[in-house]
């Protein structure tokens, strides 16, 4: 697909940006992950609007989930979440084994540390387009092994 | 066609409002608003019985001796609702369907407008201009 490369090249670039404009660079590290959550926040809530155009409505949390992790991910990566777990008390984890936007780095430990930044986008688009499905939730990222992570997503009941 | 549409965010405040002009607009503020109360039993009654339930189109919500009222909930769960006047039986379920249709459509590009912020009064001047034209065919 032709416009994958796009994405990805904006989102570092993006990145680069955003952590090239913070004042001062190597204690900011918190307040240049967040910046990036909000920015995925905003842009979740408009992806979200418009891939829901035509679905029908949702039954219930779970439902909504289900189409994170089919339709918005398609969408975005061009792949579904490989895997989907609940207690079905408000916590999900959704793992990807082929992150698309960690596979151009290298895999294993090497740029461990540098992972975070590349998740924090994500982590607010899926934020956002649970919030504007009328869900609040905390949503952190996990990494083990380079391409793989995982996202929880916490529910928070009104 | 129409003589009053109006959106409503998810919390039930309303994002935009707007009315053939009369002498009393209030009447309109108040029917949409109650109509709201419809919009809520119709929409929590999802799950309880299945079946067609789930369009986004709620169909016609109540009709009162002048006006017949309508209505439709985005995933979002923002809500339209289009007020049109009971003597215009000419009015067909599927032109009410397609009105909806394309007040979600101009809706869902002021969402993606990044100059809009989520849960303001909707001033798009492209979903005004929609408006106009439902409310402008009557003739």
């Amino acid at each position: 697909m032709a416009d994958e490369a796009p994405f990805q090249f904006l989102h570092s670039e993006l990145i680069q940006y955003i952590y090239k404009s913070a004042d001062t660079e190597d204690t900011e590290n918190g307040r240049n992950i967040s910046k990036l959550e909000n920015l995925g926040c905003r842009v979740g809530q408009g992806l979200i609007e418009r891939l829901t155009k035509d679905a029908p409505r949702f039954k219930d949390e779970l439902d909504i989930m289900k189409f994170i992790c089919k339709d918005f991910w398609t969408c975005l990566f061009k792949k579904q979440i490989d895997n989907l777990r609940t207690n079905h008390q408000g916590i999900y984890v959704l793992q990807d084994s082929q992150f698309r936007l960690l596979s151009h780095l290298s895999a294993g430990k090497q740029y461990l540390d540098y992972a975070p930044k590349y998740l924090a986008f994500t982590c607010g688009l899926v934020r956002g387009a649970l919030s504007n499905l009328g869900l609040r939730s905390v949503v952190t990222a996990e990494i083990s092994d380079m391409p793989a992570c995982k996202f929880q997503v916490l529910i928070q009941k009104m | 066609m129409a003589v009053c549409i109006a959106a409503f965010a998810k919390e039930n405040y309303p994002l935009y409002i707007r009315s053939v002009p009369t002498q009393n607009e209030l009447k309109f503020h108040y029917t949409v608003h109650t109509s709201l109360d419809v919009v809520e039993e119709k929409i929590s009654a999802v799950g309880k019985s299945l079946g067609d339930q789930r369009e986004l189109y709620l169909g016609l919500l109540y009709p009162t001796e002048d006006y017949k009222v309508y209505g439709y909930v985005t995933n979002s769960k923002v809500k339209f609702v289009i007020v049109v006047d009971s003597s215009n039986t000419s009015l067909r379920d599927n032109e009410i369907r397609s009105m909806f249709r394309k007040l979600h459509n101009s809706f869902t590009d002021v969402m993606c407008n990044p100059f809009y912020n989520p849960g303001d009064p909707i001033q798009s001047k492209a979903f005004n201009g929609i408006v106009s034209g439902m409310m402008v065919q009557t003739g």
